[in-house]
């Protein structure tokens, strides 16, 4: 049995402490916003939040994050400026990659209200999109730079 | 397969819509099956299209599937359009698989082609506009008032007269009852007031919160997780596996032997792939061991010499070839890919005796359904296929491999089973877009003008598995789409196919045949603008004299990207053009080329399309934005590679797909036309990848004639010149 707090929530899950929290959010908790694409680091689409860091979860055994705070694109409010802007910039196609893609926005933003393009291209580099939404996720992220709302 | 379906047939097939039960739907997020209850008994759906429930909400449903396209938007706006309703009445739902949904073009319920908004264009009008007719009717009705009085505007039928009026919901009950009319009067194009505007997607909120189910988060009660041990090479058998020691793990229930390995089912994920792993499966060396990259490219290059089956024989190339003044021979070789959908491939399937449920990601219901009906027996009355949102499509999910596995995995257990294949096995299992090359031969004339061509293109064959109907004559149409009907105006044109045989499964990667054979013939007619001393551009202009639509495009792409204008030392530009699924596309590439590394960078691409008219501005554009990258993805990194008679790429650590850093600057260009409905899913791919190969001979005189475009390649080029 592992004690997860996740969204805020606690969560005991029937689970050994070495399978990856990416299948416990997922096929424990349902909490399926959080995607599984490579299982090996190379594409973001299982990026979540842990105490505020952008992680990729395929790669956290789940008991090794037990005492942490564990954030997910559940736990980020409908209205949120990132959020926001990826709805005004029309940003998903497929959408599979876009929860990971947004938790990376909101990290880097966090830690750097008006990252340069290079920053930008940095911290996203990481998340693969197969549909090629670069150009809007790059255009919403200046979005929520140039409205300068606080995260 | 009449692509014009007259009215009677059409109010016909609505109505067995409307007749059937409707206890069964489907969401945009996910797919659940309504209790008969559930099913509100007033609701107003005059045919398979659409239904207006007395909370004046409007659900139109979708035959085609969401993968990024934005279908649950544009097919909507369609209905909404001719109904008169307003757009925040509407809600979309995904269909089952059912007669009434097929595609009545293809005679299927299948997503490919870019099709979706050509196919449907005239049925969801005359849906929309039966059912307005019909709510009209209904207010006059109440009213006591001719119909001719009455008109329906943004959800709203109004009396002027009187200044009355009655929203759809308060109307629907009433217009339940009446006759579906039989000819609709539909709108003049200019009196379209949401078709060809920027409309935001009705899927996008969901799938912005993470909410939207695609086939990977489907859950069923009691259901088991599958994994299959699959053969390392083609035609592998397997030698030896540990049954008991997969049994051993916690949560395994079942090992199966199957057709494409040995499949463990546990109750949890890790517990299936923990025992796929306990079964140190052991395979033999296949049935092609000898087959690597080497191999096989030297296999493509001797068939050259093979003669093929003529596609296109148009005046006499070879005499034309004899007398041309100047004459140049090119061979293009370029590689097998993978389409790398980033949700891998996946099915949820429940058999039982008098029941099958499928919840899938698919672009190809009716095969879903022939499959199921295949291997379980049921009717296909008895079969429930719940379309899911599809984490990418690309043509990779037209095929049912995926759907069979399950299928035959839930009938040896009884079981619902939940098939989820890893990274690797999605990479190693594809049906690749298929590796192919040519020989060209081109002539001009004193004036530099084309005078005849000659291409012999080798490639496996697609349709001989998937439609082998479509094959005619031995030609493959999409071996030579883009060749033998190519847009310049050349009096000796030869196009020979050569089918090649290979145990490498191919199929439909997004352009299909096109994303190929753009590739040849526009850096061909590149080579030859460079040999006739012609600007690229101009040469292309003065072959398509008698094409207003590629020239407007040319000009309008050549405008924006400041086409002879100088550029920044050591940048060249590159163009391209290309007609595929109905409509013209030009892209124009900036870039600039490290001699030194072998590195490309591609600083900006401007675009200009001509799809006819437009049904939602923004998502045509962010469909050649996308199409874009995802050829340039291809151009520049992407190859599968073989070793020891099977696929040697694992995941994307060494199949390279393009990331934010190698992102240009992408305008795209969407010109007013009123022209025939075109395409948009495809036809951006074409003609990036020649467009980039032009702009790298511009910037630095080295000629690709291979791909990908990586330092390797471009190296050995340089070698070359």
């Amino acid at each position: 049995m592992i004690s997860l707090e996740v969204n805020g929530k606690r969560y005991d899950v029937e689970v050994t402490p070495e399978v990856p929290l990416l299948w416990v959010l997922r096929e424990y908790l349902k909490l399926t916003g959080t995607k599984y694409g490579c299982g090996a680091n190379m594409c973001g689409a299982c990026t979540v939040h842990v105490d505020g860091k952008a992680q990729r979860s395929c790669q956290l055994a789940v008991g090794d994050v037990k005492d942490r705070k564990i954030t997910t694109i559940e736990g980020i409010p409908e209205d949120h400026p990132v959020k926001k802007a990826w709805r005004l910039e029309q940003t998903p196609q497929c959408g599979y990659c876009q929860p990971g893609q947004i938790m990376q926005a909101i990290a880097l933003l966090t830690e750097d209200p008006n990252p340069s393009d290079q920053r930008i291209i940095n911290a996203m580099e990481g998340i693969l999109c197969r549909c090629g939404t670069y150009p809007r996720i790059k255009r919403a992220i200046k979005r929520v730079v140039r409205e300068g709302k606080k995260l | 397969m009449n692509p014009s379906i007259t009215r009677r047939e059409f109010l016909k097939k609505s109505l067995a819509g409307a007749g059937m039960t409707i206890a069964i739907c489907v969401t945009p997020s996910g797919s659940r099956i309504l209790s008969a209850q559930e099913v509100k008994k007033d609701l107003f759906r005059p045919n398979a299209w659409l239904q207006i429930t007395p909370d004046n909400i409007i659900t139109v449903i979708v035959n085609k599937s969401e993968m990024g396209q934005g279908v649950y938007t544009s097919l909507p706006m369609i209905l909404a359009e001719e109904l008169e309703a307003d757009w925040k009445q509407v809600k979309v739902k995904g269909a089952p698989a059912r007669d009434e949904y097929k595609d009545p073009v293809f005679g299927m319920q299948l997503t490919g082609g870019s099709t979706s908004v050509r196919h449907m264009f005239e049925p969801l009008r005359k849906a929309g506009a039966a059912a307005r007719e019909m709510l009209v009717s209904a207010a006059a009705e109440t009213w006591g008032v001719p119909p001719g009085e009455c008109e329906a505007r943004q959800g709203w039928v109004r009396h002027r007269k009187s200044a009355r009026k009655l929203n759809y919901g308060e109307l629907c009950d009433k217009a339940s009852k009446l006759p579906i009319p039989e000819n609709p009067p539909l709108k003049k194009g200019y009196e379209f007031k949401l078709i060809g505007t920027r409309v935001p997607r009705l899927d996008l909120q969901e799938k912005i919160d993470g909410k939207a189910t695609f086939g990977i988060d489907v859950f069923v009660p009691d259901m088991l997780y599958a994994a299959i041990s699959r053969p390392p090479a083609y035609g592998a058998k397997i030698v030896s596996y540990e049954n008991e020691a997969a049994k051993k793990i916690p949560g395994v229930q079942h090992v199966i032997v199957t057709d494409r390995g040995i499949a463990v089912c546990a109750k949890t994920i890790d517990g299936a792939w923990k025992g796929r792993m306990a079964l140190n499966a052991e395979w033999d060396k296949g049935t092609h061991s000898d087959l690597n990259s080497e191999t096989l490219e030297k296999n493509f290059l001797q068939h050259l010499n093979q003669p093929g089956l003529s596609a296109k024989k148009e005046g006499n190339t070879e005499n034309a070839l004899g007398k041309a003044a100047k004459k140049l021979e090119a061979i293009y070789l370029l590689p097998y890919l993978y389409h790398a959908t980033l949700e891998p491939m996946n099915c949820t399937a429940h058999v039982r005796q008098d029941r099958c449920d499928l919840w899938v990601p698919t672009q190809f219901q009716s095969g879903a359904l022939m499959s199921a009906e295949k291997i379980t027996g049921l009717k296909p009355e008895q079969i429930h296929i719940h379309t899911t949102y599809l984490g990418g499509g690309f043509g990779r999910r037209a095929e049912v491999d995926v759907v069979e596995e399950a299928l035959h995995i839930s009938k040896a257990t009884g079981k619902p089973i939940k098939l989820v294949w890893t990274r690797e096995e999605d990479v190693k299992n594809d049906f690749y877009r298929p590796g192919n090359c040519c020989r060209i031969e081109a002539g001009l004339d004193q004036q530099g003008r084309i005078v005849a061509w000659s291409h012999k293109v080798v490639v496996p064959s697609i349709f001989a598995r998937f439609f082998p109907q479509m094959v005619k004559d031995g030609i493959d149409p999409a071996a030579v789409e883009g060749i033998s009907d190519m847009e310049y105006e050349i009096p000796n044109l030869n196009v020979e196919y050569v089918k090649i045989d290979t145990p490498i499964p191919v199929g439909f990667w997004r352009s299909v045949g096109h994303s190929h054979n753009a590739f040849t013939v526009e850096s061909f007619i590149d080579e030859l603008a460079y040999l006739a001393k012609r600007d690229p551009l101009e040469f292309r202009m003065s072959h398509l004299r008698k094409r207003p639509r590629a020239q407007q495009v040319l000009r309008v792409a050549a405008e924006r990207a400041g086409w002879g204008k100088p550029l920044r030392k050591g940048h060249g530009r590159g163009i391209a053009y290309h007609y595929s699924f109905g409509s013209h596309v030009v892209h124009i590439a900036e870039v600039s080329v490290d001699k030194t590394e072998g590195k490309i960078k591609v600083h900006k691409v401007v675009s200009a399309v001509d799809c006819g008219p437009v049904v939602n501005l923004d998502t045509v554009k962010a469909q050649i934005e996308g199409a874009t990258l995802f050829g340039l993805s291809a151009a520049l990194m992407e190859k599968i590679q073989f070793s020891n008679g099977g696929v040697e790429n694992e995941s994307f650590y060494n199949y390279e797909l393009i990331r934010m850093s190698d992102v240009p600057e992408i305008e795209v260009n969407v010109l007013r036309s009123r022209e025939k409905l075109g395409g948009v899913g495809e036809p951006g791919v074409p003609p990036i990848a020649p467009a980039v190969a032009n702009a790298v001979f511009n910037a630095s005189g080295i000629r690709v004639r291979s791909l990908p475009m990586t330092p390797e390649t471009i190296l050995k080029a340089m070698k070359k010149i």
